[in-house]
C-alpha cells in the first residue's frame, strides 16, 4: 500500500519541480525516413516497407517536411536553430523498435533553448525550454494472455510497425514548473501551438501527442534538485495534472517518513489514478550513442531559418492578444473560448459580421450545450461561423426571434442546408403580416374574456397570457413584442 | 568449351551483342563449370540457375528486337551474399538470415541487371563481410582456386574464387577494410573500391555503414572499369550516395602513364611483408617508371593508427547495424519455448545465430561505444581517421595516386589463422587507410610470389576513381605484354 | 587487464549474447588482447582534431514528403518466425522501460 499525504499539505511543507518531456508525432505525409503513409488507423503491418521495418540493407533519408516542422517548432518556441548537428542512434534492444535503436539526437539537438508562456487563472508562467529534437517513433504491441492488455503478465505480444518511422519531435522543458496545474496548462498550449503551426494533429488520444512528467520535491527555499521519478506515456490532459498530482503526494509521504525517493522510471495507472514503479534492472541502461553514419550532418543556412521564420502562421499568443484588443474580449472571455475549443469559429462568426459579444455568446452557450448533447467538439458542429452570423444578423434584422433563430439552428444542424434556406422550407420568418396577426389577436381576446377584462380594468401584466395564446396560434412565428403592443392596443391600454 | 570460360568479360558481351554467342549458351555454360568445380571451390552459397537463364533469354530476345546491349549485357555475374536479391535467399554467410529472401533487390543489383548482366548466384563470404578469409562463413570456407589448401581472401573469397575459377566472368564484392581488394589479390583478380558515396549502398546489408562500398572483382582492368561504370551513380535511396556524374573509367584504360607522379607509401612496407611480394611490388614500381611515371616516396605517418581505428570504428557501427537481427521478424529465432521472454529469445537467437569473429566484433563494439569508454576508444579512432584524411591530402598535394602492395603477404593456408583473430586482421594493413578516408582503391595482379598472386595496390583521391583505372590500365598492360600472357593463365587447372 | 570477465558478461548482456561460460573465459582473453592492441589509438595526441564520424563531405540530404508504395502485408509476415493478426508474434516482453 503506498501511503500518500494529502496533496494541499504536501505542497505546503514542499516546492514540487516539473519538467515535462513531450513527444508530438508530426503530421508528415510520410514517414521520418522512408516514403511510407503515417496515417492512423490503418490495418496493421500495411504502411511498412524495408526501411521502416529495419530490414538488412535498408536505409533512411531524411523527410524534408519532417525538418520544416521541427525548425517551425523551435522557432515559436523561441529557440535558437542549430547551423550543424547530427542524428545520432540510440541503441537499446526492444521489440517494438525494429533495428533495435531509434535514430534519434543526442548532444547535437536542432533545436536549443527557448520557453512557452502558460496562463493559468489569469496568471502567466513562463516556462524554459532545453531543447526540441527530431527522432522517430517505434511500433505498437498488443499485449496477450494477461490482465485486459497489460504488459504485465502477458504471455506473448503482437506488434504491429505501422507507427515505427513516423517522425517526432520530443520537446523538453527545463524544471521549472511548480503545480499539476500549469503542467497541465502547459500541455495545452503546447498542443494549441502545433496545431496552429500546421505540424501535428496532436490528437493526444491517438498518441500523437504524448508526455514523461519527471517529479521530485525539496524544501521551500532549497536550490538543490531532490531525487525525481520519470512518468512514462501519459496520454491526457487529465492525466498530466492527475499523475503529477499523485507523485508530489508519494514522494511527500516518502520524504515526511524520513525515506527517500527512488530515482525511476513510472506508469501511469488511467483507472486508478496513481502511478507505479516499473521492473528495476540490475544495470542502468547504456545507450551507447554515437553519430549516424547513413544520415549526412544537417547544416540549416541562415537564410532557411530567415524563410521559415517569415513563413510563421500566427500564433496562439498572438492570437488571444489581438482578439483581446480588437475585440475587446477579457482574459476570462479567452480562457473560455480556449478551453471551449470555439477560439477559430468565434473568430469566423466575427469575421462574417455579428457582434463578437453575440459570437461568443453563441459559441459558448447555445452550440456548446448542443455539442454536449451530441458528444462532440462544439468545433466539429456541422454549423459555419458564416452561418452563425447569418442567424445573428437576422435576429438583429427582427426577421427572426430567439425562438426561431434556434429552430433555424436545428435545421443548419440537421443539415437542411443554410440558415437562408431552412427559413425558407421550415417557414420561419416573424409573421408581418398585420391581417393575419389581428385576426389572431382578436382570436385570442374573444377565447379569453376574464383576462381580456383584466388588462382592460389596467391590470397589464396579465397580458402576458393573452401573448402566450397569440404566439401559439402563430406556432411562435410572430413577434412577441408587436403581439403585446396589438393587444394593449385593442383592450384600450395602447 | 574452355575457350569461352576463359574470356574477358568485354569480350563475352562483343560476341552476344553480335550473335556469335547467345547469352543462354554463356550463362549454361558457367553453370556446368559451377557444377564441375564448385564443390571444390565452395564459391557460391546459392546459384539461381532458373533466374539466371530466364535473364539470359531476355538479353537474347533484346538482341533478336535488335535493342541496343550495354558494354556487359549478356555476362554472367556473380553477387556477394551480402548485397539483397529480391526472392532469392540472402544470407551474409550467416545462420541468423538462412532461408531469408528479401523483397526487395539492392540498387547495384538492380543496375547490374539493368545493364543486361546475368547474376548466377549468391557468392560465399565471411558472416557479414567479417573477415580475410572467408573461413567465417557460417556455411563452408571457399578455397583458393590457385592452391584449394589455402584461403581465397576475404570477406569477398566466393566473389573472388568464383573469378579465378572461371565460374563467372565477373563478381560483385563489397570493402569495408580491404574486402574486394585482398581477395583480388590473392587470387590474381583485379579488384577496386569506389570513392565513398560513388556506388550506392542500399540493398548492402551494413557491417560499418561509414566504410562498405561494393565495387567490381574481374580478371581485367577494363571489365572492372566497365562493372565499376554499370554500378555507380547517385542514388536517392542512400543519403551518403554522391550526386556527381560517374566519371568515365573504361576510356581511361589504354591511356600512358608518362608523367603522372606515383607515390611509394613508406609506411606501408618492412616488418611483417613478404620479401617476395616487396620484390614484385618494387618490379610493378620500376616498370611504371620505365612507363615514364614519375615515382616519389611519400610518408603517410598515421596509416600505422590505421588498423586500431579500423578495429574500434567497423565494430562499433557493427555492434549497432547487427542488432536487428534478434529473431522478432524475420530470419532465425531460436529457444523461443513459449516460456522465455523476448529479452531471452533474442539472446539465444543471437547467440545461436552469429558465429565467433561476429560475436567477437559485437563485443567489442559494445564496449568502444558504451559510456566511459566513448572517447577513450571510439572518439579517438574517429580523430585517427581525421588524421589518415589529413595524411592524403598532403600526399596528393605532391602526387596523382599512392602506390602499396596490396597484402603483406599472399593467400596463406586455410586454418592457420583462424584462433588469431589478431594475425588475421594484420591481413588487411594495406587497405584500411582508403576506407577510413573514403578515398577509391584498386588491386591488380602484379606476379606471382612461390606461384601464389601477389596484388599491387593503387589510390586516388576521392571522385578521381579514373585515376587509378588508367595507372592500372597501364600496368596491366605492360605486365601482360612482358609476360605475354595473362597470369590467371598460369592458375592450375581444376 | 584492460578488460574484466564481469565486464565481458555485463556487455554480451547489453548485445543480448547468451554465451554459456566457455564463451565468456574464451572471449575475454581474446578481447584482452584485441582492446590492449587497438588502444593504441590513445597514443595520438590529437585534442585539437576534430573527429570523422562521415567520409563524405554532404549535408542536408532530404527527400520530399511524398508516398512511395509500402510492401504488401503477405509479403512482409512471410518473413516473420511466428505472425498473429496481421501483426508479428514475440515472445512476452518484461515491463521495464
Ligand atoms: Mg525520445
Ligand atoms: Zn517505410
Amino acid at each position: 500500500m503506498t501511503l500518500l499525504a494529502d496533496f494541499t499539505d504536501a505542497v505546503a511543507r514542499y516546492e514540487a519541480v516539473i519538467g515535462l518531456e513531450t513527444h508530438v508525432e508530426l503530421g508528415t505525409t510520410s514517414k521520418m525516413f522512408c516514403g511510407c503513409a503515417t496515417e492512423f488507423g490503418a490495418p496493421p503491418n500495411t504502411q511498412v516497407c524495408p526501411t521502416c521495418l529495419g530490414l538488412p540493407g535498408s536505409l533512411p533519408v531524411i523527410n524534408e517536411n519532417a525538418i520544416l516542422f521541427a525548425v517551425r517548432i523551435g522557432l515559436a518556441l523561441h529557440s535558437s536553430i542549430a547551423d550543424w548537428c547530427r542524428f545520432a542512434r540510440k541503441n537499446y534492444f526492444y521489440p517494438d523498435m525494429p533495428k533495435n535503436f531509434q535514430i534519434s539526437q543526442y548532444d547535437e539537438p536542432l533545436c536549443v533553448g527557448g520557453h512557452l508562456d502558460v496562463e493559468v487563472d489569469g496568471q502567466t508562467h513562463r516556462v524554459g525550454i532545453t531543447r526540441v529534437h527530431l527522432e522517430e517513433d517505434t511500433g505498437k504491441s498488443l499485449h496477450v494472455g494477461g490482465a485486459t492488455g497489460r504488459i504485465h503478465g502477458a504471455t506473448h505480444s503482437l506488434v504491429d510497425y505501422n507507427r515505427a518511422g513516423i517522425p517526432l519531435v520530443e520537446i523538453v522543458t527545463e524544471p521549472e514548473i511548480r503545480s499539476p496545474e500549469v503542467a497541465r496548462a502547459y500541455v495545452v498550449e503546447l498542443r494549441e501551438l502545433m496545431v496552429a503551426l500546421g505540424v501535428s494533429d496532436a490528437r493526444m488520444e491517438q498518441g500523437s501527442l504524448r508526455c514523461d512528467a519527471n517529479v521530485s520535491l525539496r524544501q521551500h527555499g532549497e536550490s538543490r534538485l531532490g531525487t525525481r521519478s520519470e512518468t512514462k506515456n501519459l496520454n491526457s490532459l487529465r492525466s498530466v495534472e492527475r499523475a503529477v498530482r499523485y507523485e508530489i503526494s508519494r514522494q511527500a509521504a516518502r520524504l515526511d517518513a524520513g525515506g527517500r525517493v527512488v530515482q525511476e522510471t513510472r506508469h501511469y495507472d488511467e483507472g486508478t489514478g496513481t502511478t507505479s514503479g516499473g521492473r528495476t534492472k540490475e544495470e542502468s541502461t547504456d545507450y551507447r550513442y554515437f553519430p549516424e553514419p547513413d544520415l549526412t550532418p544537417l547544416a540549416l543556412s541562415a537564410d532557411y531559418v530567415a524563410a521559415v521564420r517569415y513563413d510563421l502562421p500566427e500564433l496562439p499568443a498572438q492570437r488571444r492578444a489581438r482578439m483581446a484588443e480588437k475585440f475587446g474580449f477579457s482574459p476570462l472571455d479567452l480562457e473560455q473560448m480556449r478551453n471551449g475549443g470555439v477560439l477559430d469559429r468565434v473568430e469566423e462568426t466575427i469575421a462574417a459580421g455579428a457582434p463578437p459579444a453575440e459570437a461568443r455568446a453563441w459559441w459558448l452557450n447555445d452550440l456548446a450545450r448542443r455539442a454536449a448533447e451530441a458528444g462532440r467538439e462544439p468545433a466539429e458542429l456541422a454549423i459555419t461561423g458564416p452561418d452563425v452570423a447569418r442567424v445573428i444578423g437576422m435576429v438583429a434584422a427582427g426577421t427572426l426571434t430567439s425562438a426561431l433563430a434556434r429552430q433555424v439552428v436545428d435545421g443548419v444542424l440537421a443539415g437542411e442546408g443554410p440558415p437562408d434556406e431552412v427559413v425558407a422550407t421550415r417557414g420561419l420568418a416573424v409573421v408581418r403580416d398585420e391581417s393575419a396577426l389581428g385576426a389572431a389577436v382578436d382570436e385570442a381576446i374573444a377565447a379569453n374574456p376574464d383576462v381580456a377584462d383584466k388588462v382592460r380594468g389596467g391590470k397589464l401584466p396579465a397580458v402576458g397570457a393573452l401573448v402566450g395564446a397569440v404566439m401559439k396560434a402563430t406556432k411562435g412565428q410572430a413577434d412577441a413584442q408587436a403581439v403585446r403592443a396589438l393587444l394593449l392596443e385593442r383592450l384600450g391600454q395602447g | 568449351m574452355r575457350e569461352l570460360l576463359r574470356l574477358p568479360a568485354t569480350e563475352i558481351a562483343a560476341a552476344v551483342a553480335k550473335g556469335d554467342l547467345s547469352a543462354v549458351e554463356v550463362t549454361r555454360v558457367h553453370l556446368d563449370r559451377i557444377a564441375g568445380v564448385d564443390g571444390e571451390v565452395a564459391a557460391f552459397l546459392h546459384v539461381d540457375a532458373a533466374g539466371a537463364l530466364a535473364a539470359a533469354r531476355s538479353i537474347d530476345e533484346q538482341r533478336t528486337k535488335g535493342e541496343p546491349l550495354g558494354p556487359l549485357a549478356g555476362v554472367p555475374i556473380a553477387i556477394k551474399d551480402v548485397l539483397t536479391t529480391r526472392g532469392v535467399p540472402t544470407t551474409c554467410g550467416s545462420r541468423i538470415l538462412d532461408g531469408w529472401r528479401p523483397p526487395y533487390d539492392a540498387t547495384v543489383v538492380r543496375k547490374v541487371r539493368a545493364a543486361g548482366l546475368i547474376p548466377l548466384g549468391k557468392a560465399n563470404m565471411d558472416e557479414f563481410a567479417m573477415g580475410s578469409s572467408t573461413e567465417n562463413s557460417a556455411f563452408r570456407p571457399t578455397r583458393n582456386p590457385w592452391d584449394l589448401t589455402r584461403i581465397p581472401g576475404g570477406s569477398s573469397g566466393g566473389s573472388a574464387a568464383a573469378v579465378a575459377a572461371f565460374e563467372a566472368p565477373l563478381a560483385l564484392g563489397t570493402d569495408t577494410g580491404g574486402s574486394i581488394r585482398q581477395p583480388a589479390a590473392v587470387c590474381g583478380l583485379v579488384g577496386a573500391k569506389p570513392t565513398y558515396g560513388g556506388v550506392s549502398r542500399y540493398g548492402l546489408v551494413a557491417f560499418s555503414s561509414s566504410l562498405d562500398q561494393a565495387g567490381p572483382l574481374t580478371r581485367t582492368v577494363l571489365d572492372a572499369a566497365l562493372l565499376h561504370e554499370a554500378i555507380a551513380g547517385h542514388d536517392p535511396l542512400d543519403s551518403t550516395s554522391i550526386d556527381t556524374p560517374v566519371p568515365s573509367l573504361a576510356a581511361e584504360v589504354g591511356r600512358d602513364v608518362a608523367g603522372m607522379r606515383v607515390g611509394v607509401v613508406r609506411e606501408l612496407s618492412g616488418e611483417g611483408y613478404q620479401p617476395e611480394v616487396e620484390e614484385r611490388f618494387r618490379e610493378a614500381v620500376a616498370l611504371l617508371g620505365d612507363l615514364d611515371a614519375e615515382i616519389v616516396e611519400v610518408s603517410c605517418p598515421h596509416f600505422a593508427y590505421a588498423l586500431p581505428a579500423y578495429y574500434l570504428i567497423a565494430p562499433s557501427e557493427a555492434s549497432s547495424n547487427l542488432a536487428r537481427f534478434d529473431g522478432m521478424r524475420y530470419g532465425l529465432r531460436a529457444g523461443d519455448d513459449g516460456v522465455a521472454s523476448a529479452e531471452e529469445v533474442m539472446s539465444r537467437t543471437r547467440a545461436a545465430g552469429f558465429g565467433a569473429e561476429v560475436k567477437r566484433r559485437i563485443m567489442i563494439g559494445t564496449y568502444a561505444l558504451s559510456s566511459g569508454y566513448y572517447e577513450a576508444y571510439y572518439g579517438q579512432a574517429q580523430k585517427v581517421r581525421t588524421l589518415i584524411a589529413r595524411d592524403f591530402d598532403a600526399a596528393y598535394q605532391q602526387v596523382d595516386v599512392l602506390v602499396s602492395p596490396t597484402t603483406p603477404t599472399t593467400a596463406f593456408p586455410l586454418g592457420e589463422r583462424v584462433d588469431d583473430p589478431m594475425a588475421m586482421y594484420l591481413a588487411d594493413l594495406c587497405t584500411i587507410p582508403a576506407n577510413l578516408a573514403g578515398v577509391p582503391s584498386m588491386s591488380l595482379p602484379c606476379g606471382l610470389a612461390d606461384g601464389l598472386p601477389v596484388g599491387f595496390q593503387i589510390m586516388a583521391p576521392a571522385l578521381a576513381d579514373d585515376r587509378m583505372y588508367r595507372v592500372a590500365g597501364a600496368l596491366e598492360a605492360e605486365l601482360d605484354a612482358r609476360r605475354g600472357h595473362p597470369l590467371l593463365d598460369e592458375v592450375p587447372a581444376l | 587487464m584492460t578488460i574484466t570477465r564481469d565486464e565481458v558478461a555485463h556487455l554480451a548482456r547489453l548485445a543480448r549474447l547468451a554465451l554459456d561460460e566457455t564463451e565468456l573465459d574464451h572471449l575475454s582473453g581474446q578481447l584482452d588482447v584485441i582492446l590492449n592492441s587497438v588502444a593504441r589509438v590513445r597514443e595520438v595526441a590529437a585534442a585539437d582534431i576534430p573527429p570523422t564520424s562521415h567520409a563524405v563531405p554532404l549535408t542536408n540530404v532530404f527527400r520530399p514528403d511524398a508516398l512511395r508504395p509500402s510492401l504488401a502485408r503477405e509479403e512482409v509476415l512471410a518473413m516473420a518466425p511466428a505472425a498473429e493478426e496481421g501483426r508479428f508474434r514475440v515472445p512476452r516482453i518484461l515491463d521495464e522501460v
